[in-house]
């Protein structure tokens, strides 16, 4: 019990140890841009949901997307039944944990804990690696028990870190980066085809977010309304209190 | 038509007169001072925070499930199939941080223009205690989205108890009634957190409320407006609490909304402080986060438990102090020796004690809410120590002042150079 309480206690102080420094890319994305959402769910439902599941997420909320419910069954439906299924996995936890150590996580809310801009370098930054189980390494997520799953579309790449020291000793990394094949999509293609997925991914995380904003700016007009009337009848109480 | 209604009010009245006269004695006839300024909206901003959590707690208890295998996903279920789902839980997680940062400038008020002082110093002590029970209503409250930061926090902070020597262990484990926090201290902690505190809180506001009517309100001159009344013998400072103040704290809190409204619609994980970003993984009881830090309103605290170093391999002294830190503003009435109450009127040995201690309550909190290695990563290295150590040592000598603040405050209110108290209230 004690040792337990201590090791929460000093937890904190292994943060930074762990965070590989990699500086995040910024995701180029935009919540209203209902092509790349939908090219995002299509990335999906063909590259993700097979080892991962997004099980809060609904079909028939792709609506939302301007699908249809027949374009949704035609075209992203490949591991349910009905419309109003979750977007649950096909693969078993038994299995994810048999094939990659650890059960592949939803991915419901994945871009409301790693944040967009993680997940768009960490599918951007997968290299070659032969001394992991997978042969595929990340920058961000230094061992991540995933492979790189979108490599027929990036190709191949090496890593060289190179170390460099400046005058004052500072340490500063180089990263390198060598195409050793290429893929089905250029650098911008590929680029694109992640910013759709994560455009998706933070969608999907909040799917209420454009309605959310939408209502707020009405909610905010009509306080801005009644405070006018508020601070009238204030003024109007207020005029017979002599100070 | 008005006849009749006023026929249905004499039956009414005759029967049960108490509403009528209760009325007259807390709102028509209650005599505020007529110089509330800024810092006095405070107080009616809580009644409304409370109001608002108790509403929509409910509509989320109609939805939420208890149940360490279900509750993660039942928050999931609010936030995407419930209809205005999301608006509910949005409204009860910026809710929960609104109710801190109002009871925290409502404390800084009194603290301002000394509402602590005799004769005030049950409103004072019962304000604490709603404070501490506050406290513990957004603890428990924060497990029940199960996520791992509501678990490991709750891990954290029940582990906390187990320090206490000998009975600390069977403390612990009685509050989780388990070994580590589970579905039991779900279960619990749920039933704390929407019957046990929240009717804890509602005494308390009331006794608070009734404390404060019997003496009488504050104001910003510190000054007793029932020491100058008129013939009638009301005081020629007041003005009764309605149609004065509720139309005054109508605007009050129409400006509040709209700042709620800012976050709540715009930004309600208010950038990973209000919702913490690793609270959107489920809990994992096989995986501890590398980075364990409470809500931003627990911080300052938290930054004093971590400042205080061990002793015999035991955290028990961080966690005493991290609980005198608050025990001690129930003796702040008795702390403070000055002859006048406001800030208005006192030396400049209170100001400046009063402005190092919001800084350093700043500061703590800013500290607890990162990892003690923050200012690490600079580079230099100090002359005395490692740079690593650096956040801890200023927590530790914010801790220090945090103290001094309080054990020093007898002598310097005492010493304190102030200035002559008007009769009457100035605007």
């Amino acid at each position: 019990m004690k040792t337990l309480l201590l090791a929460l206690l000093v937890a904190p102080l292994a943060v930074h140890a762990a965070a590989t420094g990699y500086k995040l890319d910024r995701a180029p994305i935009q919540s209203n841009d209902l092509l790349s959402l939908q090219a995002g769910a299509r990335t999906f439902v063909n590259y993700c949901l097979n080892c991962h599941g997004a099980q809060y997420m609904r079909y028939n909320r792709l609506t939302d997307l301007g699908l249809t419910e027949e374009q949704i069954k035609d075209n992203l439906m490949f591991a349910a039944d009905k419309v109003g299924d979750t977007m649950k996995v096909s693969m078993s936890v038994k299995d994810g944990k048999a094939w990659f150590g650890v059960p592949p996580p939803d991915l419901s809310v994945i871009a409301r804990s790693r944040g967009a801009d993680w997940l768009y370098t960490y599918m951007r930054t997968f290299y070659r690696d032969p001394k992991t189980a997978t042969g595929w390494n990340n920058t961000v997520f230094p061992n991540a028990a995933m492979p790189h799953v979108l490599w027929t579309l990036q190709g191949e790449r090496r890593l060289e870190i190179l170390p460099h020291a400046d005058n004052a000793g500072r340490v500063t990394v180089e990263y390198k980066w060598t195409q050793l094949s290429e893929g089905a999509q250029s650098t911008v293609e590929y680029d694109r085809t992640v910013r759709d997925l994560v455009n998706f991914l933070v969608y999907v995380g909040e799917p209420s977010a454009s309605s959310r904003e939408r209502i707020g700016v009405v909610v905010l007009f009509v306080l801005g309304l009644l405070f006018v009337f508020a601070y009238a009848m204030k003024r109007e109480f207020w005029k017979d209190v002599k100070h | 038509m008005a006849s009749r209604l006023m026929a249905l009010w004499e039956w009414f009245d005759s029967r049960m007169p108490s509403v009528a006269i209760e009325t007259r004695k807390h709102l028509t006839e209650y005599y505020a001072p007529k110089n509330f300024n800024f810092w006095y909206y405070f107080g009616s901003l809580a009644i409304l925070v409370l109001v608002i959590q108790i509403v929509s707690g409910i509509f989320l208890t109609m939805n939420y499930k208890p149940d360490a295998t279900l509750a993660f996903g039942s928050v999931e279920y609010i936030m995407r199939d419930v209809p205005g789902g999301w608006l509910i839980r949005y409204i009860h997680s910026t809710g929960s941080s609104a109710f801190f940062i109002v009871v925290y400038l409502h404390m800084f008020r009194g603290l301002l223009y000394g509402s602590h002082r005799a004769p005030r110093e049950l409103v004072w002590i019962f304000g604490v205690l709603i404070y501490l029970t506050l406290m513990g209503e957004a603890f428990f409250g924060y497990l029940l989205p199960w996520g791992q930061m509501s678990y490991w926090g709750a891990q954290v902070i029940v582990n906390l108890f187990a320090t206490i020597p000998f009975i600390g262990p069977d403390i612990a484990l009685w509050i989780r009634g388990d070994y580590v926090v589970s579905d039991a201290t779900l279960n619990r902690f749920f039933a704390f957190h929407v019957i046990a505190l929240p009717l804890v809180l509602l005494g308390l506001i009331v006794a608070h409320i009734l404390a404060l009517h019997d003496v009488g309100s504050n104001n910003p001159d510190g000054i007793e407006i029932k020491k100058k009344k008129d013939a009638d013998g009301k005081p020629l400072d007041g003005i009764p609490f309605h149609p004065y103040y509720t139309v005054k704290d109508i605007v009050g809190a129409v400006v509040f909304l709209a700042v709620f409204c800012v976050i709540l619609f715009f930004m309600p994980e208010m950038g990973g402080y209000f919702l913490e970003h690793n609270n959107f993984i489920p809990a994992d009881p096989l995986k501890t986060p590398e980075h364990i830090a409470p809500v931003w309103y627990f911080t300052p605290y938290y930054s004093i438990l971590r400042a205080v170093p061990p002793l015999f391999n035991s955290q028990f002294p961080g966690v005493l102090a991290m609980g005198l830190s608050v025990m001690i503003l129930f003796f702040l009435p008795w702390l403070d020796r000055s002859p006048v109450k406001s800030i208005r009127y006192r030396g400049r040995y209170f100001k400046t004690a009063l402005w190092i201690f919001v800084a350093t309550f700043v500061l703590l909190g800013y500290l607890g809410v990162k990892p003690t290695t923050v200012w690490g990563q600079f580079g230099f290295d100090a002359f005395f120590m490692d740079t690593k150590e650096i956040a801890t040592w200023v927590a530790r000598v914010g801790t220090v002042l945090y103290f001094l603040f309080f054990i020093l405050m007898p002598w310097y209110t005492a010493h304190d150079e102030v200035k002559p108290v008007p009769d009457r209230v100035t605007s």
